[in-house]
C-alpha cells in the first residue's frame, strides 16, 4: 500500500507539472493578452499599454514567467489577479461557494435519481419504464445543457413566472427560500445530464450483477425478490460507482461551465469563462491547477476506496 | 460576449420613444410643482421633481459585464467607471451638454479668475472646503497632490497618463489651494481632469504597494454612495452616503448585477429584476418589443462611438484616394442600419460626435451609387483584370476585412459589404479573429488590410484626437498612438498641434472644423454610423439623465430617485 501511494504520488507530481507547462504555454500562444481589452480605449496609448505590460512582466521569456509562475505556486503564491487585483486563491475563494452549492444539490438530484432509474431499468429490463428511461437518457445526452436552459427560462421564468431567470438570490432577500428558488432551475437542469450518465452506468452494473452466481444463490435461498436486489445486487452494482464517483466529484468545485453563464450563477466554471475572456493568467492557471490537482486527489481516493471495499482489488 | 469592445450590442438612436411626457407625468410635475421652491436644484442645477428628503429605496442596475477594478486610477472598462462616479469625485464633472463644471473644485480655473495663466502653463485650482472622505477624514489638496504624483509614478500601473505625464512643480499652497506648471500648454487636460477621480492620501499613501493595496479591494471615496458589499460574480452593493457634498443621494442603496448573457439581462428588465438596464443595453433586436413594455422608458441614446471600416494606409492600393472614394460609395450603409441593425444608429460622415461643441455639420454626405464608385475607379487607371478584379500597375484591389468572430451583425454587414465591393471589381475576403488577437498586436501594430471597428474618439469631450491621426501616433512606425490607420497628412498635423496649445474655444471650433472636413476628405477610415444605445429604466424611476461625454450610464447615481 506504502509503495503504490508512494508512487502514485510521484506520478500525479509529474502530471501536474505536464499540465502546467502545457496550459502556461497554451494560454500565453493565444495572441492578444490582458492588455488587448485596452486597445479601443480613446485615453490610452500604445505606450500606455507597453508600460503596463512592463510592469506585469508580460514581456519576458515565456520560460522565466513560467519559472516565475511555478516558483511562486510551491511557495504558496498562486499570484494577482489581472482581472480583479486581489491574490488568486482568494478570488478562487470566493466563488467555491456558490458552486458547491450548485454542484452539490444537483449531484444528489442526479445520484439519487439516477441510481434509483439505473436499477429499476435493470431489474425490470425490456419494460416500458426501461424503454422511457433509455431513450430519455439518450435525449438528455444529446441535448445540449444551455437549450434545457434556455427553454428552462422561457416556459417557467417568462412565460409562468414560476422561477427566477438567474443569479442566486433575489438583491435584498438573503433568506433560504429565496436561495432555494433560484436554486431549484439551474440544478434541475445541471442534473439531467448527470441523471442520464449515472442511470446508464447504474442499469448496466446492476445487469452484470444480476446475471451472477451468487445472485442465483441468494434467489436460491428463498429471499424476498426485494432483499436480492437490495443487499446482494446493488451492494455490488455500486463497486463500479466509486470509479465514477471519482471522475465526477472534481466537477463539485469546478463548476459548470454553460449552466453557470446561462444562469448567471456566480461559480467556478462562470469565473473560468470570465478569465479566459480577459486573459487573465494568473486566475486560469490558479483553477486549471486547482482542477487537476482536485482530479487527481479524487481519482486516488477512488481507487483506494475500491481497494478497501472489494476484497478481490490489490493495490500494488 | 464579455469583450469591452463589442459593441455589437450597443447600438442605439437618436430619439425618445413614445411621447416625452405623459399625462401622468405632467401631473406629477403639477403637484410636484408647489414644492419645487422648497427643494434643492439637482446636481444640473435643473428644478427638482419628488426627491425625497432621506435616501430611499434602490436601484439596481444590470450590467453584462462584472466591475471587478476599483481603484479609477488603474486600468478599466466601461463597467468600472459607473463605480468610480459613484464612489469618489473628481475636480470636475462633464454635463451632457459638454459643459465643464466644478466638483471638489470650487470653480472651473480660467484667464479671466486667474487660475490659468495666460499662455496655458500655470494652473491655479482652488477647492471646496466641506468634502469629507466616507471614513470622516478631510478631503484637501494633500489628496489632489497625492493622486496626480500616484499616476505618474513608475512603479504604479497608471491607467492614462497623457497630459498628467506634463505637470511639474505640484505645490499645496493651502489646504483648499494647489497649483501646477504645464511643461507645455495642453487645453483637453481640463476634459482629462473630468475622468482623474482624486484618491485619498491618508489611506492609498500609507499602503506599501499602492498596486495591490487593500483600499483596491474597499475603496473609501468622497461620492455620494460608500462601499457597501461585493458577491464576486454576482452584484456589488453600495450604500448612501448622508454626508455628500453635493445633491443627493436619494436611494439607500445602489446595486450594480452582473447578467452575463444579453438575453437574460433583457429578461430580467422585462421582469422587474433590475431597474435599470446599463452596460452593454437593451439589443437592437428587442428595441420594438422593449418600447411597448408598460411601465418603462426606453430611449435610443446616441453614443460618442463610430462603427468604421478602417483602411490600412500603408497598403498601396489605399494610398490611392479614388479608391478610398470609390469604396465609400460603394458601401449601402442605409440598409446596413435599417436591415442589420434595425434602423437604431444613425448616418454619420466624422470621427466627432454630433452632440459634440466641435461637429462640424456642413460635411458632404455619403451617397451610395455603385456607378459612380466604378466609374472613379476606371478614371483613375484601374481596369479589370483577367479574373475580373481591378488591378493597377501589378497591384490587385484585393483585400480582407477583419473584426471580431462571433459579432454576427458585424459578420452580416461584411458580406454586404463584400456583395456589392465585388459588383465594382473589387475583392473583399474576410478573416475574423478572436477578441484578444484581433485588438492585440494585429490591430496596434496595424496589421490588418482593413478592420471593421467602433471607436470612441474623444476622451470626455475634448475635440483633440492627435492619438488617432496625428503622423507621430502611428505605433507601427515607431509612435505612440493609435494612429492605427497609419494615416498622415502634414496639413492635418500642424492642425492638431495648434488645437492642443489652444484655449480659446472659438479658435478650437475653426480648428477641428477644418480637421474633420479634411478627413472626410481623405477617408482614412470610411464611416458607417454612430452607435445609439437603447436604454432602459424603469418608468418610476426619475433623475436619470444620458451622457455621451462619459462612458457609463451612471455617471449621475447621486441624482437617481424613486417618484
Amino acid at each position: 500500500m506504502a509503495a503504490f501511494l508512494f508512487s502514485r504520488l510521484l506520478q500525479s507530481a509529474a502530471l501536474l507539472v505536464i499540465v502546467s507547462i502545457i496550459g502556461f504555454t497554451v494560454l500565453n500562444l493565444m495572441p492578444g493578452g490582458p492588455l488587448s481589452q485596452y486597445a479601443l480605449d480613446p485615453g490610452m496609448t500604445q505606450a500606455d499599454i507597453a508600460r503596463i505590460s512592463e510592469q506585469l512582466g508580460l514581456n519576458r521569456p515565456l520560460y522565466v514567467q513560467y519559472l516565475d509562475w511555478a516558483w511562486g505556486l510551491l511557495s504558496g503564491d498562486w499570484g494577482t489577479s489581472f482581472r480583479d487585483g486581489s491574490p488568486v486563491i482568494q478570488v478562487i475563494a470566493r466563488h467555491v461557494p456558490a458552486t458547491l452549492l450548485l454542484m452539490g444539490s444537483s449531484t444528489v438530484i442526479a445520484v439519487a435519481v439516477g441510481t434509483w432509474i439505473g436499477i429499476r431499468g435493470a431489474t425490470h429490463r425490456y419494460s416500458g419504464f426501461d424503454y422511457v428511461a433509455t431513450v430519455g437518457a439518450m435525449i438528455a445526452l444529446s441535448i445540449p445543457t444551455f437549450w434545457f436552459g434556455l427553454i428552462g427560462i422561457y416556459v417557467f421564468s417568462l412565460r409562468l413566472d414560476w422561477l427566477p431567470a438567474g443569479n442566486m438570490y433575489t438583491i435584498g432577500d438573503g433568506s433560504v427560500l429565496n436561495y432555494l428558488h433560484h436554486l431549484i432551475m439551474p440544478s434541475v437542469v445541471l442534473a439531467l445530464v448527470h441523471i442520464a450518465i449515472w442511470s446508464r452506468f447504474m442499469r448496466g452494473a446492476t445487469l452484470d450483477a444480476i446475471s451472477q452466481d451468487f445472485v442465483k444463490t441468494a434467489r436460491a435461498k428463498g429471499l424476498s425478490e426485494r432483499r436480492v436486489v437490495m443487499k446482494h445486487v446493488v451492494g455490488n452494482a455500486l463497486l463500479p460507482m466509486i470509479t465514477l464517483a471519482g471522475v465526477q466529484v472534481p466537477s463539485l468545485l469546478t463548476g459548470a461551465l454553460v449552466t453557470e453563464t446561462v444562469f448567471t450563477w456566480p461559480g467556478m466554471g462562470r469565473l473560468f469563462l470570465d478569465s479566459l475572456g480577459y486573459s487573465d493568467y494568473p486566475v486560469v492557471m490558479g483553477l486549471l491547477m486547482f482542477s487537476a490537482l482536485l482530479t487527481i486527489v479524487a481519482n486516488l481516493v477512488a481507487d483506494i476506496t475500491v481497494a478497501l471495499v472489494d476484497p478481490r482489488i490489490r493495490l500494488a | 460576449m464579455t469583450h469591452s469592445h463589442d459593441r455589437e450590442n450597443d447600438m442605439t438612436k437618436a430619439h425618445r420613444t413614445g411621447p416625452a411626457l405623459t399625462r401622468r407625468a405632467t401631473l406629477r410635475m403639477m403637484t410636484a410643482g408647489g414644492a419645487i421652491g422648497l427643494l434643492a436644484p439637482n446636481l444640473l442645477g435643473q428644478p427638482a421633481l419628488a426627491q425625497p428628503a432621506e435616501p430611499t429605496g434602490r436601484i439596481v442596475v444590470g450590467l453584462s459585464q462584472e466591475p471587478t477594478v476599483f481603484n479609477p486610477l488603474m486600468p478599466h472598462i466601461e463597467v468600472d467607471d459607473g463605480v468610480a462616479f459613484s464612489l469618489f469625485d473628481a475636480l470636475f464633472r462633464i454635463t451632457p451638454e459638454g459643459e465643464i463644471v466644478p466638483n471638489l473644485a470650487a470653480e472651473v480655473p480660467t484667464v479671466e479668475n486667474g487660475g490659468l495663466s495666460e499662455d496655458g502653463l500655470e494652473w491655479r485650482i482652488k477647492l471646496r472646503d466641506d468634502v469629507t472622505w466616507h471614513d470622516g477624514e478631510p478631503f484637501t489638496a494633500e489628496d489632489v497632490k497625492f493622486t496626480l504624483e500616484l499616476i505618474t509614478d513608475p512603479a504604479f500601473r497608471a491607467w492614462r497618463t497623457t497630459g498628467h505625464d506634463l505637470v511639474r512643480d505640484i505645490e499645496v499652497v493651502s489646504p483648499t489651494e494647489i497649483t501646477w506648471r504645464m511643461e507645455e500648454p495642453f487645453a483637453p487636460y481640463m476634459s482629462f481632469l473630468t475622468e482623474t477621480f482624486i484618491l485619498p492620501e491618508h489611506i492609498l499613501g500609507a499602503a506599501e504597494d499602492p498596486n495591490e493595496a487593500a483600499f483596491n479591494q474597499a475603496p473609501v471615496g468622497t461620492g455620494a454612495f460608500k462601499w457597501g458589499e461585493r458577491q464576486p460574480g454576482d452584484n456589488l452593493t453600495l450604500v448612501a452616503n448622508p454626508d455628500y457634498h453635493g445633491d443627493g443621494p436619494y436611494v439607500e442603496q445602489l446595486v450594480f448585477k452582473y447578467i452575463p448573457d444579453m438575453t437574460v439581462l433583457y429578461t430580467q428588465f422585462r421582469s422587474g429584476e433590475i431597474d435599470l438596464v446599463g452596460q452593454a443595453y437593451i439589443t437592437p433586436d428587442n428595441y420594438e418589443e422593449a418600447r411597448t413594455l408598460e411601465d418603462r422608458e426606453v430611449t435610443l441614446v446616441p453614443r460618442a462611438t463610430v462603427e468604421s471600416i478602417y483602411l490600412n494606409q500603408a497598403l498601396p492600393q489605399f494610398q490611392d484616394k479614388a479608391v478610398r472614394e470609390a469604396l465609400y460609395k460603394a458601401i449601402d450603409r442605409k440598409s446596413i442600419i435599417d436591415i442589420l441593425y434595425f434602423g437604431v444608429p444613425s448616418e454619420i460622415e466624422t470621427f466627432m460626435p454630433p452632440t459634440s461643441a466641435y461637429y462640424n455639420p456642413t460635411l458632404p454626405e455619403h451617397e451610395f451609387d455603385l456607378e459612380e464608385a466604378a466609374r472613379l475607379l476606371d478614371e483613375a487607371g484601374w481596369v479589370p483584370g483577367p479574373d475580373g478584379i481591378r488591378q493597377k500597375d501589378g497591384v490587385r484591389l484585393s483585400f480582407s476585412n477583419s473584426t471580431t468572430t462571433g459579432a454576427h451583425l458585424r459578420e452580416q454587414a461584411q458580406q454586404f459589404i463584400q456583395q456589392t465591393f465585388g459588383q465594382i471589381g473589387v475583392e473583399m475576403t474576410i478573416e475574423n479573429l478572436p477578441p484578444a488577437v484581433m485588438w492585440g498586436e494585429f490591430w496596434g501594430q496595424s496589421q490588418f488590410d482593413t478592420a471593421m471597428v467602433g471607436i470612441t474618439y474623444l476622451i470626455g469631450a475634448d475635440p483633440d484626437v492627435t492619438n488617432r491621426f496625428h503622423s507621430k501616433a502611428i505605433a507601427a512606425q515607431g509612435g505612440a498612438g493609435s494612429n492605427n490607420a497609419q494615416y498622415s497628412n502634414p496639413e492635418v498635423d500642424a492642425l492638431l498641434e495648434e488645437g492642443a496649445r489652444t484655449f480659446d474655444i472659438e479658435r478650437r471650433k475653426e480648428i477641428y472644423q477644418e480637421v474633420q472636413a479634411i478627413i472626410r476628405e481623405d477617408l482614412p477610415f470610411l464611416p458607417l454610423f454612430l452607435y445609439t444605445n437603447v436604454y432602459g429604466h424603469k418608468a418610476g424611476m426619475a433623475g436619470f439623465e444620458p451622457n455621451a461625454n462619459t462612458r457609463t450610464e451612471s455617471w449621475n447615481a447621486a441624482g437617481w430617485y424613486w417618484n
